[in-house]
């Protein structure tokens, strides 16, 4: 399936001054790039620069340099209200003198779209997002999770080219958020809108998004598929920052056909896949707590802790003669006593290495 | 409801209670029972009831039904005329300022807000006629148009109407402009960018979205101001002259010069009438406007 390109974004930079004077780079040579109908995730600590990319889309925020271009054309210069793409906002901003249904077709109204077309919008709209017959009440009388819907009604009733969403469940409780991120993902698929999300909890981004662009300071630090952001990532900071992660520094000791060897600090080997690397190469191995099995395996250890986290169990274990690493198993598996020694491994093709040394 | 109870209940309401009825109710009745007394020859009244204290205010002269002439009501409504001007002024110079003085840095809206509230420590009567001094044939207002040639001759620039609407909306500002401060300050940025990433022109903005959520601001210093300047008679005085009699120096007059209380108070009582009719039916719109937007 091959889509047209929707959005292109170039070398943005974004300069802010701090009270003290100082200024940063609040974006500093940002490339984003998003096709139609793709669900595109900005994900990154706060501070990152995801909300002001967000806000320069959607013409709150100019760029000091760089270009924007939604279907080719250059939005530099046009004010928000000439820009084809609408906002979920944070706090939603629902306008609280209005009724639900005024709000939602709010759009409709400032294009002076006739009075029928209008209510028959709006009531598809709140049909949507599963609203229907709440049309007459007040922002105000509704829950956190209705007012969140209203909000995504309100950006999607006028069909916007792009819908952008500023951490928009950040409010909501864990259930209920959820609920609401595969609500979101259905949504989009139905409407065939393309999403730029804003997030920093990274497990909403690798649930709904087609691709996570991950930002740190101003800068892309990768953008791939949820999938191989998880289990390939290119830097120290994405590894870390998505999902828990043990991060081995590793040295390349021998290729043999499609297996590596790496030795570890304390003189213990690991197996990984071969592919791309280089003997004699320091590097970081990365191991995932999930993909650890216990028992069996190369890696002799200490249990020194087991904590209890619901369905599973987090354990931490010190290496013989290295690092400690984090291990989560099942609740249900049978665990010796903390001081315990014992071994542990990883299938190869699970231990991805980065070329970045720890 | 306990004995208890309802000894708790006037223990809190007794001093509210009291204080009103000493200082308001008390006094209105003194003025209400006083509009419908005869007046006395040489001022006091006489205890007996009399109707053409309000017969004059509605246009007949004492007991002479055939002389139809609504002088007072005239005045009256000149002073409502007044009144009105005034708030309307007043709201087209404060509502652009707030929403200037909402956007400044921290330090300088507190340097502004006090700004605002410096007129206060000065003395009213000093800083109307201070107005006096700058806008007389010799004041400081045509020295300087002569001095730079744009005028050849002095301007009549005092005891004008004109003269008497500037006071009036000099000592009025910050009543209005603190209250629609106050609902502009407050108000939601993220509200004016939803707006407008909706899709509204910035005129569309204000009218649907910022006008609406200020308006209690707009009713609060339009209300604030509007019942004072209806009765006020110290600006009219000084700057008006004797052509600008308002309501406020007929009232004075009747209570002072002319020592004819029962008149006076009568004046009063429909002043009072017309304001609050005049508020309630604001107020009723006021409310209908916001509840419909």
């Amino acid at each position: 399936m091959s889509r047209s390109r929707l959005l292109d974004i170039r070398a943005a930079r974004r300069l802010f001054t701090t009270p003290e004077g100082k200024s940063f780079a609040a974006l500093d040579g940002v490339d984003l790039a998003v096709d139609e109908g793709e669900f595109v995730t900005l994900l990154g600590p706060s501070g990152c620069g995801k909300t002001t990319l967000l806000r320069a889309i959607a013409g709150f925020e100019e760029l000091d340099e760089g270009v924007i271009r939604l279907d080719g054309a250059d939005l530099s210069g046009l004010p928000p209200h000439r820009r084809p793409v609408n906002t979920v906002f944070q706090s939603y901003a629902l306008f609280p003198h209005m009724s639900v249904a005024r709000n939602v077709g709010y759009a409709l109204e400032v294009q002076g779209a006739p009075r029928a077309e209008r209510e028959a919008e709006v009531a598809a709209a709140l049909e949507k997002v599963g609203l229907a017959g709440l049309g007459t009440r007040r922002p105000a009388q509704l829950s956190g999770g209705q007012r969140q819907r209203v909000a995504l009604a309100r950006a999607i009733v006028a069909k916007p080219r792009l819908l952008l969403l500023d951490e928009p469940l950040s409010a909501l409780d864990r259930n209920l958020r959820q609920q609401m991120q595969f609500e979101l993902k259905d949504l989009q698929h139905r409407l065939g809108i393309a999403f730029v999300f804003v997030t920093h909890d990274q497990e909403e981004a690798l649930t709904m998004s087609d691709r996570i662009v991950v930002l740190r300071a101003g800068k892309v630090e990768q953008a791939a598929p949820p999938r191989e952001i998880y289990r390939h990532p290119k830097t120290r900071f994405v590894a870390e920052f998505i999902g828990e992660t043990n991060l081995l520094p590793a040295r390349v000791e021998g290729i043999s056909g499609a297996q590596a060897l790496l030795s570890l600090p304390g003189g213990q080997s690991l197996q990984a896949e071969a592919a791309g690397l280089e003997p004699g190469r320091t590097v970081t191995a990365v191991l995932r707590p999930t993909d650890i099995t216990l028992g069996t395996g190369d890696l002799a250890g200490t249990l020194l802790r087991a904590d209890f986290m619901g369905a599973d169990r987090h354990l931490r274990v010190a290496l013989e003669g290295g690092p400690e690493i984090s291990v989560i198993a099942r609740d249900t598996a049978v665990l010796p006593q903390p001081g315990t020694r014992l071994h542990l491994g990883c299938d190869p093709a699970l231990v991805h290495v980065m070329e970045e040394p720890t | 409801m306990t004995h208890r109870d309802r000894l708790h209940l006037w223990g809190l309401l007794g001093p509210v209670t009291l204080f009103l009825g000493v200082f308001f109710l008390i006094p209105l009745l003194t003025i209400a029972l006083y509009s419908i007394l005869t007046p006395g020859l040489y001022g006091g009244v006489e205890w007996a009831f009399y109707h053409w204290n309000y017969g004059r205010i509605f246009g007949w002269a004492d007991g002479i039904d055939e002389v139809f002439e609504p002088v007072y009501l005239q005045i009256l409504a000149r002073s409502l005329g007044l009144a009105l001007t005034t708030v309307l002024l007043c709201l087209a110079i404060c509502y652009p300022v707030a929403f200037w003085v909402a956007w400044l840095p921290q330090r300088w809206r507190m340097l502004f807000l006090f700004l605002i509230a410096l007129p206060f420590f000065a003395s009213l009567i000093v800083r109307l006629y201070a107005w006096l001094l700058i806008l007389k044939p010799s004041g400081l207002l045509n020295t300087v148009l002569l001095a730079t040639g744009l005028i050849s001759e002095p301007l009549d620039l005092l005891y004008t109407p004109s003269a008497v609407v500037l006071g009036m909306v000099y000592i009025f500002l910050p009543f209005m402009f603190l209250p629609l401060f106050a609902a502009i300050d407050t108000l939601d940025a993220a509200l004016i960018e939803a707006s407008a990433d909706l899709g509204a022109k910035p005129w569309q903005t204000f009218l649907k979205v910022i006008f609406p959520m200020t308006l209690p601001g707009v009713v609060a210093g339009s209300v604030i101001v509007f019942i004072p300047a209806v009765g006020n008679f110290i600006v009219p005085d000084i700057l008006g002259g004797a052509k600008g009699l308002m309501t406020g120096n007929l009232i004075e007059q009747q209570f002072l010069s002319s020592r004819n209380w029962p008149f006076g108070s009568a004046l009063a009582m429909v002043v009072m009438a017309v304001v609050l009719g005049a508020l309630t039916i604001f107020a009723t719109r006021a409310k209908k406007a916001g509840g419909a937007a």
